[in-house]
């Protein structure tokens, strides 16, 4: 590849320079962007007289004396209480990946062995359930949920998504547990081991790249959720992001939206995080589906 | 595998997806057959000293005990499906005979909400995933180019616009095209027009939103080109180089056979996620120049009155819209499976 990289017309590398700094611009640039006016008062993030005031902090510099300020940070996590919601997501992350991961591995080993056509038809109206937009299920949860009296607690969000991330994470593990050769748990079963004996002390120890991965996805799903949050949970128990989208309806009018981008960086940080500690495992899970046809 | 064992292992993930995804899917059915219970009205005659009165009055008992009495309201039929703000059956008819033409019908016809968010997301879907699929090849063919030490940091941050919550994804854009913020300003200039504003042109709001959509799925098909070019061939490149291919039939003959079937994935997948658009909706606070059905359903089930039978009903449609955006896909998947099994 080294020599083919040499051969390549000026004109042509130039262009793939162009096309790199350009995209690297757009996806990364934003974020910084808003990382930087997080700093600033809403005079200054969103200044019509003279957009360089960003930069320089004028207003800033003019309201609170220093030409950066942790008042947005501050309003939105002490004043909003946005420590709340970033433990409830907390929760409601812990959990949903734990259980979705448990019954994952269980249903996703059994589809990967059972040569049965069954087990085909029942990863196919898996397929079909994880096409179905999330929202479109909530007009079937209120009004059952509102008679059990379950409504708006933390527990029935994190059910309802375990239920909607099995799809996914049936897929995934699914095909993770297809490559792991079979002769393994059958000589297991051949020295007498019972097929969840099989499971237990021969696949759970060489499970765990996949399992990471599909958590890594589960992960990402219960934490980014806005339809089904929004919807289900009490204004108490709220998570991050419906806590935003709340931000946006009073804040605006108190003149507060710093408030709503204070929260944003804070919500996006562990996601930074993230990427940047599992970018191997997320590049080989968005490929699983795809490498396999 | 044997069929007890299987079946205890499927078990826990079974019961989940029945209770919350399938038992839903009958209750929404079910739901949108049925219509509220109008209130029960009673008339009351108020005798004073200047005779007597009648008034028309909320009997709220009555209606209370109608309500527990039949939780789902009374039995509708397709009613709901047919009024105004769904399939519009009454008003369609008129609507073509007083139109001059298939354009001024089409524009009569978004007038009517739920018509006007089924275009916007038809046009959402496919405008958006093609666009997708031609910026993430673009990417991936330039990112494979770079120096290898440099590549992981590009894919680092290539991957953000996706990875990031959708509805933060989209604040952070609109914060920016805000006519007050860094790319607002900038649209402005080039425009030399100091009245623009994205909030307030239905065409630039669609742009917006398409952007956006690109922004956020490009790195998708980004990856798994990515991923697929790394498998290309080298062989075949090779043999393609000494029998005098050039650069571009190298790319035509070898490489793009190679990542087709990598399309056909990434076409379904972005078919489903831009169907459901909704995210950038709520944070563009588009509405009032875009809906989605996604949207649709979300403001009719939250505000004060919750319009349950009317999110149900258009619950439905959305499904049926999904099952038909997706049927060549699962007659294929059958197809390609049912031969393997």
């Amino acid at each position: 590849m080294a020599n083919q990289a040499q051969k390549r017309p000026a004109a042509l590398q130039a262009i793939l320079v162009i096309i790199l700094i350009t995209w690297m611009i757009a996806a990364a640039f934003p974020f910084f962007w808003t990382l930087w006016g997080s700093f600033k008062v809403e005079g200054d993030f969103f200044s019509l007289a003279d957009w360089t005031n960003v930069l320089t902090g004028e207003m800033t510099t003019r309201e609170t004396g220093d030409a950066f300020t942790t008042q947005g940070y501050s309003g939105a996590w002490v004043q909003e209480e946005f420590w709340k919601a970033a433990w409830n997501s907390t929760l409601v992350c812990l959990f949903v990946v734990t259980i979705s991961l448990t019954l994952g591995t269980l249903g996703g080993y059994a589809l990967a062995r059972s040569t049965y056509r069954y087990a085909f038809w029942f990863l196919l109206i898996a397929l079909i359930f994880r096409a179905m937009p999330p929202i479109t299920l909530v007009s079937g949860y209120l009004p059952v949920f509102f008679q059990w009296n379950i409504w708006g607690y933390l527990p029935t969000a994190i059910i309802v998504l375990v239920a909607i991330n099995q799809p996914f994470t049936l897929w995934m593990l699914h095909s993770f547990f297809k490559n792991i050769p079979q002769d393994l748990d059958e000589s297991a079963m051949v020295d007498g081991c019972t097929r969840f004996q099989a499971f237990r002390h021969v696949i759970i120890p060489v499970m765990w790249p996949g399992v990471i991965t599909t958590g890594l996805f589960s992960f990402l799903l219960a934490y980014n959720d806005f339809a089904v949050t929004a919807m289900i949970l009490d204004k108490q128990n709220q998570t991050m992001v419906p806590k935003i989208a709340s931000f946006l309806g009073t804040t605006q009018t108190k003149g507060n939206v710093m408030f709503a981008v204070a929260a944003v960086v804070s919500t996006t940080a562990p996601l930074f995080l993230l990427i940047m500690f599992f970018q191997r495992q997320i590049v080989s899970g968005l490929t699983a589906g795809a490498v396999k046809g | 595998m044997k069929h007890s064992a299987f079946f205890w292992f499927v078990l826990p993930s079974a019961v989940a997806m029945l209770l919350f995804i399938f038992f839903p899917i009958v209750s929404v059915v079910v739901q949108s057959l049925h219509a509220a219970h109008e209130q029960v009205i009673i008339e009351v005659e108020n005798c004073g000293p200047f005779g007597c009165t009648k008034a028309t009055a909320i009997d709220q008992e009555a209606t209370a005990a109608l309500r527990e009495e039949q939780p789902l309201g009374r039995f509708a039929g397709l009613e709901i499906y047919k009024d105004r703000n769904h399939l519009a059956t009454a008003q369609i008819g008129p609507l073509w005979e007083q139109s001059t033409s298939i354009g001024d019908f089409i524009g009569k016809l978004m007038n009517l909400p739920f018509y006007k968010a089924l275009g916007f997301t038809l046009t959402f879907t496919f405008v958006v995933t093609p666009l997708t699929i031609i910026f993430g090849f673009i990417i991936a063919v330039a990112v494979n180019s770079a120096a290898r030490v440099i590549r992981g940091p590009l894919i680092f941050f290539s991957l953000l616009p996706m990875m990031v919550t959708p509805l933060i994804g989209s604040l952070i854009l609109f914060w920016m095209v805000d006519a007050r913020g860094i790319l607002g300003t900038a649209l402005r200039w080039l425009a030399d027009d100091p009245s623009l504003s994205v909030k307030a042109d239905t065409g630039l709001m669609w742009a917006m939103l398409m952007v956006y959509g690109v922004w956020h799925s490009a790195p998708f098909a980004f990856i798994v080109y990515y991923a697929g070019l790394q498998t290309v061939n080298t062989d075949t490149l090779e043999a393609a180089r000494i029998d005098g291919a050039s650069r571009w039939q190298q790319i035509r003959h070898v490489v793009i056979p190679h990542l087709l079937p990598l399309t056909t994935f990434i076409a379904l997948m972005q078919l489903m996620d831009n169907f459901r658009v909704f995210e950038p909706i709520v944070s563009f606070n588009a509405s009032a120049h875009a809906t989605s059905l996604s949207w649709t359903i979300y403001n009719d089930l939250g505000g004060e009155t919750q319009q349950l039978s009317s999110a149900a009903a258009t619950s439905v449609l959305t499904i049926i819209g999904v099952a038909i955006l997706l049927s060549p896909v699962l007659i294929r998947t059958y197809r390609d499976y049912g031969k393997a099994a």
